[in-house]
């Protein structure tokens, strides 16, 4: 395939993702900006008036990060992981297998795609943030970078899953079984530093609390880590990500027999 | 000039053990009509599959117009185009929306995309349909779809891996010609399997017939209907018959009281039989096959390889 014809397939890979997910918006787009809102009134406003501040900031103004990311981490996840899972399903990803299209250009749409719904989530969450805190964003180049990061290594992680996966139950234990308990004790709603010491250095071996963190510095300019080191450990984990992905596509996991 | 499809020394062997494919030769000539049949189980979805890169082959070559399928996957597949046994598209995208989708993947422009889903949805009688999610389609339909998709990117090699299936007779036959159409005015390669050798009769020209993953036989159509050394037909008789009539020399066996069954070796002429009924004053008003005759043939191979099969290593 040369250029022109790879970024054709490309683009349709794109499309038809997000076409899916538009269209499936009440499922997609709106249990996320409901949920959060929910979090915002009773997390943020009922019980974080009491509270207080954390880290200097007001609760409300330190759990929107957190919540913002972990919206970001299940959709791009969920998104690919359904998706792919469900071609596989309907065996309309033989449509791709039988195609000149090279791997690598298949994952990429498929985590383009993905990345597109956790940022489209991210941005609804943002959104809806904004009726009960003003944000002030202090670093946003360092934002939207760790953003993307982050969309793309779970959308990543979704498509390793759809390829292992040999029934739906597969693609739900990852999200409700590691994802969910990993984004909630990465430091969403509390600063490790109010932590043990023992449960602060057991919290570090949690990926997610990188990208919380750098989350949060690139808004309000605190962080519980250092966030060079984070965004090199993503950058690091996309890349192991991407090498795993591409070995399961090389042997046909879950696809050729 | 190359073959449209090459397959030397393919192997098989699934990860429990089962040798699908035991080292299948195979060669498919441009612009071919090609029957590739088997009883269930035989191997021919599996080589079809190795074929179209669904299936991992053990060991074995494949090339598609002298392209080797490993060394240069994509400019193999832009030659090969696939309609699968089983329904594998979305159900849930509309009918243009799979055909466009597909057309994306080879990266055929848009515009250009458009134009020819039009003219092959036209043609398939699908264009009315073309808003309508996939789910909706009648099996027929559906069938009519991946034909529409597979021929997107106007592939020189179509494989059809039993496209008629569960297909009402009518549309059978318009499905036929349609294929008959593409080979004969573009040139296009055709791999058929079929259970219906009704079909592969009046379609191909060159015929496999593959069991227990082996080629056991590969000719012309023309050469393998010639090796048939006996015919039998059923005749529709004027007036009932109380007995069977004996004919010397031939083989009649009575059906009923109107029909009687006849059977003539190679060799044999059908006027001496007549002759012969005419004058015990029994008047035959029509006549046909009693089984198609490629179906005779087949039944015949696959029995005598199984035989073989079970002389060799235990009947399974």
């Amino acid at each position: 395939m040369n250029a022109q014809q790879m970024a054709i397939a490309l683009w349709t890979i794109v499309r038809s993702e997000i076409r899916r997910f538009m269209r499936i918006w009440p499922q997609t787009l709106l249990p996320p900006s409901i949920t959060m809102t929910m979090y915002f009134i009773i997390f943020g406003n009922l019980i974080g008036s009491r509270v207080g501040q954390m880290d200097g900031v007001d609760y409300m103004d330190y759990i929107v990060p957190g919540l913002v990311m972990m919206s970001i981490i299940t959709n791009s996840y969920s998104n690919v992981a359904s998706s792919f899972f469900g071609s596989k399903f309907q065996r309309s990803v033989e449509e791709m297998i039988i195609s000149p299209m090279p791997n690598w250009l298949v994952l990429t749409g498929f985590v383009i795609g993905g990345s597109a719904r956790g940022l489209a989530v991210g941005i609804i969450v943002t959104t809806v943030s904004l009726f009960f805190t003003d944000l002030d964003i202090q670093h946003p180049i360092l934002t939207v970078l760790v953003v993307i990061m982050t969309a793309v290594l779970f959308s990543i992680g979704g498509f390793i899953n759809a390829l292992l996966g040999k029934k739906f139950d597969d693609i739900s234990i990852v999200p409700i079984f590691v994802l969910t308990p990993l984004t909630y004790l990465g430091g969403v709603f509390y600063s490790i530093h109010m932590l043990p010491e023992f449960w602060q250095k057991v919290s570090l071996i949690n990926p997610i609390l990188y990208m919380v963190n750098t989350f949060r510095y690139g808004i309000l300019g605190v962080s519980d880590i250092n966030v060079g080191v984070a965004v090199g450990a993503i950058a690091v984990f996309i890349v192991i990500f991407f090498i795993v992905a591409m070995w399961l596509l090389r042997r046909g996991k879950g696809l050729r027999s | 000039m190359h073959a449209a499809l090459s397959i030397r020394g393919l192997t098989k062997v699934y990860d429990n053990s089962f040798h699908a494919l035991k080292g299948i030769d195979l060669e498919v000539p441009q612009g071919d009509f090609f029957a590739l049949l088997g009883p269930n189980g035989a191997g021919k979805s599996t080589t079809l599959g190795v074929v179209s890169s669904l299936v991992r082959k053990t060991s074995g070559d494949v090339s598609i117009y002298g392209i080797d399928v490993d060394r240069d996957f994509a400019r193999a597949r832009y030659h090969l185009g696939v309609v699968p046994q089983e329904f594998n598209f979305n159900q849930f995208e509309k009918v243009e929306d799979i055909v466009l989708t597909q057309a994306g993947y080879y990266g055929i422009p848009r515009r250009q995309a458009m134009d020819r889903a039009h003219q092959l949805l036209e043609d398939l009688g699908l264009w009315d349909k073309r808003h309508d999610a996939a789910r909706m389609l009648s099996g027929g339909m559906k069938r009519r779809l991946m034909i529409a998709r597979a021929l997107i990117h106007r592939p020189r090699l179509l494989i059809l891996d039993e496209p008629t299936a569960g297909v009402d007779i009518e549309l059978r036959r318009s499905m036929w010609e349609y294929m008959k159409r593409i080979n004969e005015q573009e040139g296009t390669t055709i791999i058929l399997t079929t259970h219906y050798l009704e079909e592969a009769e009046s379609l191909c020209r060159n015929i496999a017939i593959i069991n227990h993953g082996e080629i056991v036989h590969n000719t012309s159509m023309r050469d393998l209907l010639g090796q048939l050394t006996r015919e039998t037909f059923v005749l529709d008789l004027a007036a009932p018959v109380a007995q069977c009539p004996v004919i010397e020399g031939f083989d009649v066996e009575r059906l009923d009281e109107r029909q009687l069954s006849l059977s003539i070796d190679k060799g044999q002429h059908i006027n001496d039989a007549f002759a012969r009924l005419s004058e015990q004053h029994i008047e035959v008003l029509s006549m046909r096959n009693r089984a198609n005759r490629l179906e005779e043939l087949f039944v015949r191979m696959v029995e005598g390889s199984n035989n073989t099969e079970g002389q060799q290593g235990g009947i399974r």
